[in-house]
């Protein structure tokens, strides 16, 4: 078959940026990372089920101050993750499919997941600083 | 083309060679694994809440209790294989060449597998108090 340069399809450089649009890329960029932050629950698991010397190595990294932004960055990644995955869920079943629902439901995701986080690690820090 | 195939169309050629006859499975154990993990992640992030501290023996007593035990494991085992299905679409999208797609395919199986297992794994270790 003749092969030659056929035409490509516009990449996203050349469209104004939408918050549409910044869901859907950020679906799929938190998806890859949260694979990562799953390895690192199985981490920690085996480091639970390997005894209280491995546990306390696990809590370390976790507790150091990268491991804490790195558990930010994960928990985040969870909450929107979650949070655009149930709009997902919701578009599949039909619903929410005219310009200005896509719009709402977007914001939805980006607001929502960053109060899911700030409510979350609000809570587990006020209650293990007592502890 | 050599001349024993000059008479058969493209679409002829084409068919069978694609994968549009069975890409149902894969969106339908999505969204199965998808719901599945809104559900056990609710729970579970009500456990995180209500742990109020994560020292040794918190976190063995926790997660060796028989409904956090196998909610914990469902979790994984939907969790792996969600993320096994979510990143095989990425691979499928990006890389293009024979070897390095079939590459990152076979380690995408391999490495969800075995978070799925080592987990699992853990999990009963911890549960069964060895």
């Amino acid at each position: 078959m003749a092969s030659r340069e056929r035409p490509l399809s516009p990449h996203l450089q050349v469209y104004k940026w939408q918050v549409q649009m910044v869901t859907s890329i950020l679906h799929r960029a938190t998806g890859v990372v949260l694979v990562v932050g799953l390895l690192a629950m199985v981490w920690g698991l085996m480091a639970l089920a390997g005894g209280p010397d491995r546990w306390e190595a696990f809590a370390a990294c976790v507790g150091a101050p990268f491991g804490q932004v790195v558990l930010f960055g994960f928990s985040w990644a969870l909450a929107y993750h979650l949070f655009n995955g149930i709009r997902h869920l919701v578009q599949d079943a039909g619903y929410g499919w005219s310009i200005p629902a896509f719009v709402r439901s977007s914001w939805i995701s980006v607001i929502g997941s960053l109060l899911l986080v700030v409510v979350v690690w609000s809570i587990v820090l006020a209650r293990w600083g007592q502890a | 083309m050599n001349g024993s195939n000059e008479l058969r169309t493209p679409l002829k050629r084409a068919m069978g060679l694609g994968s549009a006859k069975d890409g149902t499975g894969h969106f339908m154990w999505q969204r199965v694994t998808a719901v599945a993990l809104v559900l056990v992640g609710a729970y579970l992030l009500g456990m995180l809440l209500g742990l109020g501290g994560a020292d040794y023996e918190r976190a063995r007593a926790i997660v060796s209790s028989p409904f956090n035990a196998t909610l914990l494991a469902a979790f994984l085992i939907a969790a792996s294989w969600h993320a096994k299905l979510g990143l095989q679409v990425v691979i499928e999208d990006y890389l293009h060449t024979p070897l390095l797609a079939g590459a990152a395919h076979l380690a995408n199986i391999f490495i969800c597998a075995l978070a799925a297992i080592g987990g699992v794994l853990a999990i009963v270790r911890i549960a069964l108090g060895s």
